[in-house]
């Protein structure tokens, strides 16, 4: 039974990452419209990458906008979230209602909604001409719910009366809300963020109905790529992206170990 | 941001060819070395202007090897170039109409701008600005779609026509002309061209229609043609034709014939891909630079159709992209064995047989693309 | 003081408000308001293809075919995904905390790589000359013509959304104690039983929230369809994103048809609210 699994577990992984390991042999295949077709190794496409305009500024606007909406989600998530933790039972639910929304609707009937709104809000407002601060204002809303959903259990978990406590001990609410409370959340806020960043750069199909002309993400202008023969170069980004958050991702996981192990050693 | 990013990016570059290959591409440098055609970067830098120009053209439909025009324009010019693509008339009609999007200068083609000037989002151009255009050549001037040529500068030409692999399909068979992408024989190794115009177009010129057909009963035979055509059909696609027919996936397929320079390349496309233009005709098509309505930057949007006008830049911008130049100086320094090759440069025969698209009326459009929806439900 | 804390979520209401709740209310006002703002039906027969004069539907001419096979695609992709994924989250749930992490980055890994460029390469390997046929070809099959099927648009699916099954399996499932499973082996319970009756009934929690992750992005796709299944037929979402962008722009029936899409969701995610009634608020985090 072991061993069936693990021979199970194994043929799933090697599914999941035998297309990623297609695109990183694209990039290093110098034949342009045959990827497929080994031709010979080179590094042409890395090469073309730097000098290609469309790609680079597709790469600094995705990352721009991710950044951003990361820390207003954040920000936003975080308030909402102490916010609605105080609340009654049934405004509560209310706001979790409206939280899950945009989480459950389908994404491209969040994009077309956006869409029409900031067509129409544009006609008094130039700002909301669809570009960047369109597509930060859309990613700032479907990140939201996420961050908001990861910190609300681990206020659940909060010793209520600890918050109390500091402040019968003469701290000021703010102070007790760094001192106590921010430590004890922290770990949610971080998971959030990180959540918020991954849905950011990830999402294709909200930035592509609000993007407009000035400001395209890496996920649209990829996407008018596949429509006709894919450049290699966008296969070239896309395994020095992966590699970063590879090696990005085994050293948190490394920390992380590490962190068990001497957790259960103290334990011992 | 950017100039960190492109550090950072640049740092990685260098270590991972100090790493490997520097031998190898030094030698192929050196062997062939291209002739330089306009050597700008040796002109002084222009002041930089602080005005963007935001440029929609088609997918590869700009030359960024030979001059590459866009860096020589805003080297030369300090007008800074925000250049995207687009890969249909209609994407990009419904982007601009929408008022979704903020563009200086749009390359459609002929039937789009007859519709954009109809829908008044085109600016008259100022001919003052754009000495140049004398070098287009009067053939391609005030056409159907701007009979007196005042919205537009035509940018490249080309007819629609059936590529197919020599290796599979039978030389006897191009006899039926357009009937070819109905023949049972090559099931499941047709493509059809995902957009509605072309497709009916297709379908219209092998019935006898015109191409600019109203007529509704003549529109639903053709869809009625098209829903039997759809079993036989691999994939309807647009520019996804390249790969599908270099690697033998598909063996016919009906495309513009100034992809012949990808498709039948002797390198990186497929050679035994040949191409031709069935008798019954087929649609000549214009594809001509124009500057929107709502620009603020007209007179840089001129100036820039202007510098696509200078015969170093149409000659480097008809070798890219392959489609047929109108431009006469660029079309005299392309090599004659290309001037004279009837893939590239249709001859008369051909150009008498064929039809310019014009902008249909509003029901005929709606029609057509209900009819297009019903086709792929 | 608790009210104080309370305004803490003011901005966030607002926020949502203005940007979750008007746009929806936009798409409802085109669905239901003609060129000239007039109130209408006109958009929603036009999706059933009804004919008020007659009093009835053509058929052939509505999108409900569109619909149903969308609903069928996704469908597929869900049950699929939920067979592969189950067995995997719960080995990743049985195992030491040090290899749980590494598996779950592992699972969570290739979200990093841009979804299109993944189905891109998912293309080339289905294709006449791709891998996948040139492995069968060894064992003397094929070639297969997956691509440009249905069945390729559900490998698509199923490919780019098992992540989404198997982390929510797994975050239900790595509560299952071991003294749970252990207690009923020691009842007598077999290896069946005991699934059916311990492991079964306290991972339902997560089967649902798989089956709405996995579910709703499936049925409302516009692009892997486009890509893999040769755009032959439309999905719902190319249909939707056509009306908004494509050849024939029309808001209003875009509209109406996404008004569709999103009831028919909310409709099935209150089928799925009727077998779980726990408190949302008490689940936490909906992944991990």
């Amino acid at each position: 039974m072991k061993t069936l699994s693990k021979i199970y577990n194994i043929i799933i992984f090697a599914i999941l990452y035998f297309p990623i390991v297609m695109v990183i042999v694209f990039s290093f295949n110098s034949a342009r419209y045959t990827p497929m077709e080994w031709k010979d190794f080179s590094f042409q496409w890395y090469e073309l990458l730097f000098q290609n305009e469309e790609i680079l500024s597709a790469l600094s606007v995705t990352l721009e906008v991710a950044l951003i909406s990361t820390l207003a989600a954040t920000l936003l998530g975080t308030t909402a979230a102490i916010g609605i933790h105080a609340m009654n039972k049934k405004l509560r639910s209310a706001m979790l209602t409206i939280n899950h929304f945009p989480m459950v609707n389908p994404e491209i009937v969040t994009g077309v909604a956006f869409m029409l709104l900031f067509v129409a809000l544009a006609v008094v407002l130039p700002l909301f001409k669809p570009g960047f601060f369109t597509l930060c204002i859309a990613h700032i809303t479907f990140c939201t719910p996420y961050v908001v959903l990861q910190i609300m259990p681990k206020l659940r978990q909060m010793d209520r009366h600890l918050f109390e406590a500091a402040l019968d001990l003469g701290c000021t609410p703010f102070r007790a809300f760094v001192k106590v409370m921010v430590p004890e959340i922290l770990p949610g806020i971080l998971t959030g963020a990180l959540m918020a960043f991954t849905m950011s750069l990830d999402d294709f199909a909200i930035s592509y109905f609000t993007s407009g002309s000035s400001a395209q993400t890496l996920s649209v202008t990829i996407y008018s790529m596949v429509k006709r023969p894919v450049t290699p170069e966008i296969y070239a980004l896309s395994t020095l992206m992966f590699g970063t958050v590879l090696v990005l991702l085994v050293l948190a996981n490394i920390g992380q170990i590490r962190d068990i192990a001497s957790r259960k050693k103290r334990a011992r | 941001m950017k100039r960190w990013l492109a550090v950072l990016l640049c740092a990685v570059l260098i270590l991972q060819m100090t790493a490997c290959s520097a031998p190898v591409t030094s030698e192929e440098e050196s062997e062939e070395e291209e002739e330089v055609v306009w050597d700008w970067e040796s002109l002084p830098a222009a002041e930089k202007t602080g005005v963007t120009l935001n440029v929609y053209n088609w997918g590869e439909y700009i030359d960024d090897e030979i001059v590459d025009v866009n860096r020589a324009f805003t080297h030369l010019t300090g007008i800074e170039v925000n250049y995207k693509t687009f890969d249909s008339n209609e994407d990009m009609y419904a982007l601009l109409s929408s008022g979704a999007a903020d563009y200086d200068v749009v390359i459609p083609s002929d039937y789009t701008i007859g519709k954009m000037i109809e829908h008044d989002m085109l600016a008259p151009l100022n001919f003052d600005h754009i000495p140049n255009y004398k070098y287009i050549d009067d053939q391609y001037k005030d056409l159907l779609y701007d009979p007196e040529n005042t919205y537009s500068v035509p940018y490249t030409w080309g007819v629609v026509g059936i590529f197919y692999n020599t290796k599979y399909v039978d030389e006897a068979d191009l006899e039926q002309g357009w009937e070819l992408l109905w023949d049972e024989k090559y099931s499941g190794r047709i493509l059809m061209i995902n957009n509605p115009r072309d497709a009916f177009g297709i379908t219209q010129k092998m019935l006898g229609y015109s191409l600019n057909s109203t007529d509704e009963e003549e529109l639903w035979t053709c869809y009625e043609k098209l829903k039997e055509q759809k079993p036989l059909v691999q994939a309807y696609v647009m520019d996804q034709v390249y790969d599908r027919m270099i690697n033998n996936e598909a063996w016919i397929a009906p495309y513009y014939n100034g992809d012949a320079c990808i498709i039948m390349d002797e390198e990186e496309g497929n050679p035994d891909v040949d191409f031709f233009v069935p008798e019954e005709g087929t649609n000549f098509f214009v594809d001509a630079m124009c500057v929107l309505k709502n620009s603020k930057h007209k007179a840089e949007a001129e100036a820039y159709i202007n510098f696509m006008c200078i015969p170093e830049v149409a000659y480097a911008n008809a070798e890219y992209i392959g489609y047929s130049s109108p431009h006469t100086a660029g079309r005299e320094m392309q090599d004659e064995e290309l001037r004279n090759d009837p893939v590239y440069y249709p001859k008369e025969d051909v150009l008498d047989r064929s039809e310019v698209y014009i902008t249909l009326p509003e029901e005929t459009n709606q029609y057509v693309a209900d009819l297009w929806l019903k086709l792929k439900r | 003081m608790k009210k104080k804390t309370t305004a803490l979520a003011a901005p966030f209401g607002i926020w949502m408000a203005i940007f979750t709740i008007v746009p929806i209310a936009m798409v409802l006002w085109f669905a239901f308001t003609d060129a000239n703002g007039q109130f209408t039906l006109a958009n929603v027969q036009e999706i059933f293809a009804f004919d008020p004069s007659k009093g009835e539907t053509l058929w052939e001419d509505s999108f409900v075919s569109t619909i149903l096979y969308s609903l069928w695609l996704g469908f597929l992709t869900t049950v699929i995904s939920l067979i592969i994924a189950y067995p995997l989250a719960f080995s990743i749930s049985r195992a030491t905390e040090r290899v749980q992490l590494t598996m779950v980055m592992l699972v969570m890994l290739p979200m990093w790589m841009n979804f299109l460029l993944r189905t891109q390469a998912i293309k080339s390997l289905l294709s006449e000359s791709g891998l996948l046929n040139q492995f069968i070809g060894l064992f003397g099959f094929g070639p297969l013509e997956i691509l440009n099927t249905d069945a390729a648009i559900v490998i698509g699916l199923v490919y780019d959304f098992l992540p989404y099954m198997i982390l929510p399996l797994y975050s239900v499932m790595v509560k299952i104690g071991k003294s749970e499973i252990e207690a009923a082996q020691d009842l007598g319970a077999n290896t069946f039983s005991v699934f059916r009756r311990v492991v079964l009934p306290l991972s339902v929690p997560g089967i649902l929230n798989g089956i709405t992750m996995v579910f709703v992005p499936s049925v409302s796709t516009f692009v892997i369809s486009t890509l893999l299944g040769g755009s032959k037929r439309m999905m719902i979402g190319d249909v939707i994103e056509s009306m908004f962008v494509g050849e024939a722009p029309n808001m209003g029936v875009g509209s109406a048809l996404s008004l569709v899409l999103m009831v028919l969701i909310f409709l099935c995610m209150a089928c799925t609210r009727l077998v779980d009634k726990s408190d949302d608020y008490e689940k936490g985090g909906l992944t991990l």
